[in-house]
């Protein structure tokens, strides 16, 4: 979205840049973490996984960046309107993308313990799964850097898709191991790892929700497009209660 | 980048046990207090603390008055100018002043810029045509003036007043800008402006502002003072002041709880 006129003071218009910068090259950093966690859990790489992992505290440390530069943005600029919320949609926007980098993180750590396994089955739904949550993570930094509400609406709709492929990997997860026991160890892994990409998408669009929060000033409607019914998938109870914290 | 750029630079004017009395009212207690060079010390407490006081001690106003006078050491590049043999006209050329009202020479604008340079310097007319045209610049005001630079400067706005009171100022090319609630009769995007100009400026010069608003001090100070009852509570870096205050009544002043 163009940006629209620039500040009397510049040094405040040079600030809400570097905010965005800070963002981005976390963004950037989380988009690399997600990748090879991915290669790391479909090639049961232990070079990715471990790449993966040392990523961590970098992503750690632009958190607390982002979080003090807006603290001290709010304390010395005094915000307002479009500038207030871009300074606090930075606030949870960042913590949303440490969180996504924890879940790659924690999807490389599963990926070294699986490649101890010698599985007797291919998950080909993982693959999947894991390029569109990267596709729609690259597209969510990319919202971040433009404040482009229309790439963040796009993000918000498309993910509908992995949580479909979620549930499908789910079922397909508990007939094997209801097919043999000796699979529940790896194949509990795999559903933590699914889960684990699942929520990666969540975040992504918690974050595209946000961004289109900044841009324009009104919210995204509360019910997002959701197809996660994994929650559900063995036994469907009576009460059927929309309650994430339930979900496997 | 950010505004309040680290402390660490050389200290321009060093303030070191001041006090200062009027008549027997002892207004300012034992202020210690440096200026870093080329940096902003934004000055804030309520009324009466001594914040005025001090600038008005820091280029010799008071030796207007009879009855006036302060103890202590005030120190310009190493050097005390409280001391008897100061020339104070050097002095306040090089420490220049702009207070809360404008307060324009009856005169026309170019005449205002050249008024304190003639005091001080013997420029040709080439040389004082650049004087004005470089403070104005500076000022941020040349492109708005440059065609009436002969009309009377009453006929500029409020804004454009101060600017061209700060252009004045720094006409003589002084080390120091004192400047004493230089917005308080400015409307907003005015003192935007000002304080635009004020980020501007301290690329070249040390910068002291006064102020009754703790938002603008946030906004364009790099260091901080909080005054109470003439004395120095607390001096830090402006974020540091506005996020985590190490004394109680800067905490309470800033946050609006002031009893």
């Amino acid at each position: 979205m163009a940006e629209i006129t620039q500040h009397i003071v510049k040094s405040y218009e040079q600030e809400l840049q570097r905010l965005r910068d800070l963002l981005v090259e976390m963004g950037g950093l989380v988009e690399s973490q997600v990748a090879t966690a991915t290669i790391a859990v479909v090639e049961l790489d232990i070079d990715a996984a471990t790449r993966t992992v040392e990523q961590d505290p970098a992503v750690d440390a632009l958190e607390r960046e982002v979080e003090s530069f807006v603290i001290r943005l709010l304390a010395l600029r005094q915000p307002v309107a479009g500038d207030l919320r871009q300074i606090v949609a930075a606030l949870k926007m960042t913590s949303d993308l440490e969180r996504i980098g924890d879940y790659a993180a924690n999807v490389a750590k599963r990926s070294i313990v699986l490649s101890q396994f010698s599985l007797p089955f291919k998950l080909g739904g993982l693959a999947h799964m894991a390029r569109l949550v990267q596709e729609s993570l690259k597209l969510t930094v990319d919202a971040i850097g433009d404040s482009d509400a229309d790439k963040a609406i796009q993000v918000w709709r498309s993910d509908q898709a992995v949580d479909d492929i979620y549930t499908a990997i789910f079922r397909e997860l508990v007939t094997y191991m209801m097919e043999d026991p000796r699979n529940i160890t790896p194949c509990t892994h795999l559903l933590f790892i699914a889960k684990n990409l699942e929520r990666i998408g969540d975040h992504a669009t918690n974050i595209a929700e946000t961004v289109h929060y900044a841009a324009t000033g009104d919210s995204l409607p509360e019910m997002r497009p959701k197809g996660d019914s994994a929650n559900y998938a063995v036994i469907r109870p009576r009460d059927e209660r929309h309650d994430d914290a339930t979900a496997v | 980048m950010a505004p309040a750029a680290a402390l660490d630079g050389h200290t321009k004017l060093s303030i070191r046990n001041l006090d200062f009395f009027y008549g027997t009212n002892k207004a300012l207690k034992g202020i210690a207090l440096d200026l870093p060079d080329r940096r902003v010390t934004g000055m804030i407490g309520p009324s009466g603390c001594g914040k005025s006081t001090l600038l008005r001690v820091l280029n010799r106003m008071y030796d207007l008055y009879p009855g006036q006078r302060a103890t202590g050491e005030v120190l310009l590049d190493g050097q005390d100018i409280l001391a008897g043999s100061v020339d104070l006209n050097a002095l306040r050329s090089r420490i220049g002043m702009v207070f809360q009202k404008p307060t324009p020479f009856p005169m026309s604008i170019y005449e205002n810029i050249t008024f304190g340079v003639k005091l001080h310097e013997r420029l040709s007319r080439a040389e004082m045509d650049a004087r004005v045209e470089w403070s104005l610049t500076r000022a941020a005001l040349w492109t708005e003036v440059k065609d009436r630079l002969q009309t009377p400067a009453a006929g500029l706005s409020g804004g454009q007043q101060q600017r061209l009171c700060i252009a004045r100022t720094i006409a003589t090319r002084p080390e120091i800008i004192l400047l004493d609630e230089p917005t308080s009769a400015l409307d907003p995007i005015s003192t935007l402006k000002i304080e635009e100009l004020i980020d501007e400026l301290k690329q070249d010069f040390t910068i002291a502002i006064v102020t009754h608003n703790m938002q603008q001090a946030a906004r364009c100070a790099d260091q901080v003072a909080f005054f109470y009852l003439g004395e120095l509570v607390e001096v830090g870096q402006a974020a540091q002041i506005f996020t985590n205050p190490k004394q109680r009544r800067t905490q309470d002043y800033v946050t609006g709880r002031f009893g």
